[in-house]
C-alpha cells in the first residue's frame, strides 16, 4: 500500500533497464518500497540492475517481457499481479530510433511506433485492469515533450509518445474514482544512453531529475509532470507558434 | 441495504482507495456481506474520523456501520447502556446526559462511533484514572469471519485482540458499556498558561494532581526559551454546590430526544493550500498563547463544550490542502522528557505550520494487545501532508520515539514503516497468531493491516 506520501511499497518496471526507471526505484527504495519486480527483455544488463537494486535491500525479482509481443503482455503481467499488490507500474519502455534511417526503412519506423505506442496500449490495459481489481494504485507513464508537437527532427518518435500520451489521458479519465491514477510524464531532452551523442538541447535534464519529479508527482498524486517543470510554459507557448515560423525554429 | 462503490480515505484526505460500502442496517445484512465477501475481505467503518487508512480496503468491500444506531435503555442499577457500534459518542452524550450519566471515556471528538472508540481504543483526558475506551465494555457483540455474531467479555483473548485491535479481528456490532454517574452537566475548568515545554510537563502534576481530566495544546512553532510552551486545561465534574445563583432548578440538560442539539458549522469552501504556512500558523498560535488567560480557576462550562471543544469549529480540512493532512501520535514513558523536549525542538525548528497539537498524560497500559496507550506523554500533531521533506523527517522522529521505548498510535497511522510498527507493538506477534488461528483467510483486512503487515 502506498503511504501518506504517496510512497509504494511495491513497483513494477516495465522496461527494467531504462536509467529513468532504475533512477526512480533507487529513490523509491530508500523511502519504501520492499518489492520490486523489474520486467524487460532477458538481458545481463537487466540482471545488472536487479542485483544493484537488491544491494539496495529491496526484493527484486525480474519478468520477462517484450513491448513487441503484444499478445504475451497478459500472461506475463498477469503473473506478477497475482504475486501480490503492486502499488505503482512505472511504464518507461521505448525506443528513441533514428530518424534518418527510419525514414529511408519503413519497417524500422513502424518498430519505434509499435514498442513505444501499441506496445504500451496492450501493457497499460492490462495493468489497468489489474489495478482496477485491487482498488488502488497508480501507473505512472513516461511520455515525452517529443509528443505535445512534432518537430522535423524526431516526428517518428515523436508520434508514437504523442499516440501514448493521449491514450494515457484518456486511461486516466476512464480510471477515475476507480482509485487508480494514471501519471503521465513528460520530461524534455534526457541526457542517457539512449541520448548520448546527439546535440544536447536547452532545458535538458538527467534521469535523477525525472526520478525527482516522479516521486513528488507520486505524493501530490499529480495528473501531468513535466520535467523540468518550466516546460509547461515553453510547450504552451510552442503549440502556438505558426508552422511555418515553427519549422524554421532551430528545436 | 445500500450498496455503491466510493473512493475512501481517512479524516486526513490521504491516499485514497476505492472499495464497495455496505451500509447494512442489521446484524444479519452485516453477517450476509461477511459471509458473501471477496477475496479482497472486509473492513467495518464508522464515521471515518480515523485520520489514517484503517477505515478502508482497496478493492475489497467496507462496512459502513454508521446505519447500526440503536441506544437501548439505561440499566439504572447496573449502570450500564447496551447500545449498537454505530452510535456516536457525541450522540451517546446528549442522550445519556440529561438522564445523568456519561460515557465512560470522552475522546477529543464526538464524531466517533462507539465501535470505532472500541477498535481504536481510545483514550480521554482521563487516561490516568480510566484507562481507555475498552476498559468500559461489559460485553462485546463481534462478527466473525465465520458469519457468526459472538458474545466476547472482557478478560478473554478475543476481547484483548479486538480492543484496539483495528477491527481485524471481526466487525464490533455492539456493546455493553459501563457509565459514569455525573450530577449536574457542568464542568468546572482550570486554564493556564505555561511559557515552556517544562513549565508545562510541571503544571500537569501542580497542585496535587486533584484534577481528573487534563489535556494541554502545545505551540509547536514557538522556539528557543518559549519552545513547547503551551496551554493547559484541566477539569472536573462540577458538583451542585458550585452552582452560581442564576443557575435554574435543574442540573442537567433538558432531554432533547436525540435531536442534533446545535446546528452544525458549515465547512470552509475550498481553500488554496499554501494558506496555513508557517506565517499564517505562527500568527495564529501567537494570538492563541497570548489570549489565553494565564491562570484562570473554577470556571463552569457545559460538559460538550470542555470534551469536543474541536467539534463546534468548522472543518479546517481544507486549509491543509489537496493533499490532505497526516497526524502524529505517539507516546513516551516517564522519564523520556528529555526526548519529547528533543522531538518538540525538532519539529520547532522546521518551522512547519503545526497549529493542532494536544499533549496528554497517561497512565497503566490497557490490556488490549494492540492498545496505543502506555504511561506516560502523549503528543498528538497536524501536519499537512505537502511539506517537503515531511516523510523523512517522520521516519527520523519514529527511529527517536521507538529508541525511547516509545510508540506511534496505529490507529491514527498513515505513513509508518512496518519494522518500526512492529519493534513498538511488541504483542503484535500475539496478534498475528491470533487472527491466524480465527481467521485463517484473512476475511478482515484494510489499507492499514496491508501496509503495516497487522
Amino acid at each position: 500500500m502506498k503511504d501518506a506520501f504517496g510512497a509504494p511499497q511495491s513497483l513494477l518496471v516495465l522496461g527494467g533497464t531504462s536509467e529513468i526507471a532504475l533512477a526512480t526505484a533507487r529513490r523509491l527504495i530508500a523511502l519504501r518500497t520492499r518489492r520490486v519486480w523489474l520486467a524487460g527483455r532477458p538481458s545481463p544488463a537487466l540482471d545488472a540492475a536487479a542485483a544493484e537494486l537488491r544491494g539496495r535491500g529491496a526484493d527484486v525479482h525480474t519478468v520477462d517481457f517484450d513491448a513487441l509481443d503484444s499478445a504475451s503482455h497478459e500472461v506475463a503481467l498477469g503473473k506478477v499481479f497475482a504475486e501480490g499488490d503492486i502499488d505503482v507500474v512505472l511504464m518507461a519502455f521505448g525506443v528513441l530510433g533514428d530518424q534518418a534511417r527510419d525514414e529511408q526503412e519503413p519497417m524500422a519506423a513502424v518498430r519505434v511506433a509499435q514498442t513505444n505506442y501499441t506496445g504500451a496500449v496492450s501493457a497499460g490495459l492490462v495493468c489497468a485492469g489489474a489495478l482496477q481489481a485491487q482498488g488502488h494504485g497508480s501507473l505512472v507513464v513516461l511520455s515525452s515533450v517529443a509528443g505535445e508537437r512534432a518537430r522535423r527532427a524526431d516526428f517518428i518518435y515523436g508520434s508514437s509518445k504523442a499516440g501514448l500520451d493521449a491514450f494515457a489521458q484518456g486511461l486516466g479519465d476512464a480510471l477515475q474514482g476507480t482509485g487508480v491514477q494514471v501519471m503521465v510524464v513528460r520530461p524534455g531532452f534526457v541526457r542517457t544512453r539512449a541520448t548520448a551523442g546527439l546535440p544536447e538541447q536547452p532545458l535538458a535534464t538527467g534521469p535523477e531529475e525525472v526520478a525527482e519529479a516522479i516521486v513528488t508527482g507520486l505524493r501530490r498524486r499529480s495528473e501531468t509532470v513535466w520535467v523540468p517543470g518550466s516546460l509547461r510554459v515553453v510547450m504552451a507557448a510552442l503549440r502556438h507558434v505558426p508552422r511555418p515560423l515553427f519549422r524554421r525554429l532551430p528545436v | 441495504m445500500s450498496v455503491d462503490t466510493v473512493s475512501l480515505t481517512g479524516w486526513g484526505r490521504t491516499a485514497p482507495t476505492t472499495a464497495v460500502r455496505f451500509r447494512p442496517r442489521s446484524y444479519e445484512e452485516a453477517a450476509a456481506v461477511v459471509r458473501g465477501r471477496g477475496p479482497r475481505g472486509v473492513i467495518a467503518r464508522g464515521l471515518g474520523r480515523s485520520p489514517g487508512d484503517a477505515a478502508q480496503n482497496a478493492g475489497g468491500s467496507v462496512l459502513d456501520l454508521t446505519g447500526l444506531a440503536r441506544i437501548g435503555g439505561v440499566d439504572a442499577a447496573a449502570g450500564t447502556v447496551r447500545c449498537d457500534a454505530g452510535v456516536s459518542l457525541e450522540r451517546l452524550l446528549r442522550v445519556l446526559l440529561p438522564l445523568g450519566w456519561l460515557p465512560p471515556v470522552l475522546p477529543g471528538t464526538g464524531g466517533v462511533t462507539v465501535g470505532g472508540a472500541i477498535a481504536s481504543d481510545l483514550p480521554g483526558p482521563d487516561h490516568r484514572r480510566a484507562g481507555s475506551f475498552a476498559r468500559h465494555v461489559s460485553v462485546l457483540e463481534l462478527l466473525t469471519a465465520d458469519g457468526e455474531v459472538r458474545t466476547v467479555l472482557p478478560g478473554t483473548a478475543l476481547f484483548d485482540a479486538t480492543a484496539g485491535g483495528l477491527g481485524l479481528t471481526g466487525v464490533i456490532l455492539g456493546a455493553t458499556l459501563r457509565l459514569r454517574r455525573v450530577t449536574t452537566g457542568l464542568m468546572s475548568v482550570t486554564t493556564e498558561r505555561a511559557g515552556d515545554l517544562d513549565d508545562l510537563l510541571a503544571r500537569f502534576t501542580a497542585g496535587g494532581d486533584r484534577l481528573p481530566y487534563a489535556s494541554a495544546w502545545v505551540d509547536l512553532m514557538a522556539r528557543g526559551r518559549a519552545a513547547g510552551r503551551g496551554i493547559l486545561t484541566r477539569g472536573e465534574h462540577a458538583t451542585p454546590d458550585m452552582r452560581p445563583a442564576h443557575a435554574g432548578r435543574t442540573w442537567l440538560p433538558k432531554r432533547s430526544g436525540g435531536a442534533p442539539g446545535r446546528p452544525r458549522v458549515p465547512s470552509l469552501p475550498p481553500l488554496p493550500a499554501g494558506l496555513l504556512g508557517p506565517g499564517a500558523a505562527a500568527l495564529y498560535n501567537e494570538v492563541r498563547y497570548r489570549g489565553a488567560p494565564r491562570a484562570r480557576a473554577a470556571e463552569l462550562r457545559p460538559l460538550p463544550a470542555f470534551f469536543h471543544a474541536s467539534d463546534a469549529l468548522p472543518d479546517v480540512r481544507a486549509l491543509y490542502g489537496r493533499a490532505g493532512l497526516v497526524r502524529y501520535r505517539f507516546a513516551l514513558g516517564y522519564g523520556q522528557e528529555e526526548t519529547l523536549h528533543r522531538v518538540v525542538r525538532r519539529i520547532a525548528a522546521r518551522r512547519s505550520p503545526a497549529v493542532r497539537a494536544v499533549l496528554q498524560r497517561f497512565g497503566p497500559a490497557d490490556p488490549g494487545l494492540l492498545s496505543f496507550a502506555a504511561p506516560g506523554w502523549s503528543l498528538a500533531l497536524d501536519l499537512p501532508a505537502a511539506l517537503p521533506g515531511l516523510a523523512r523527517f517522520l521516519d527520523g522522529v519514529d527511529e527517536e520515539v521507538a529508541a525511547a521505548g516509545g510508540r506511534v498510535c496505529l490507529a491514527k497511522d498513515s505513513r509508518m514503516r512496518p519494522e518500526t510498527a512492529a519493534a513498538m507493538y511488541p504483542r503484535l506477534a500475539e496478534f498475528r497468531e491470533l487472527r491466524a488461528r480465527l481467521d485463517p483467510a484473512g476475511a478482515f483486512r484494510s489499507d492499514l493491516s496491508r501496509r503495516l503487515g497487522l
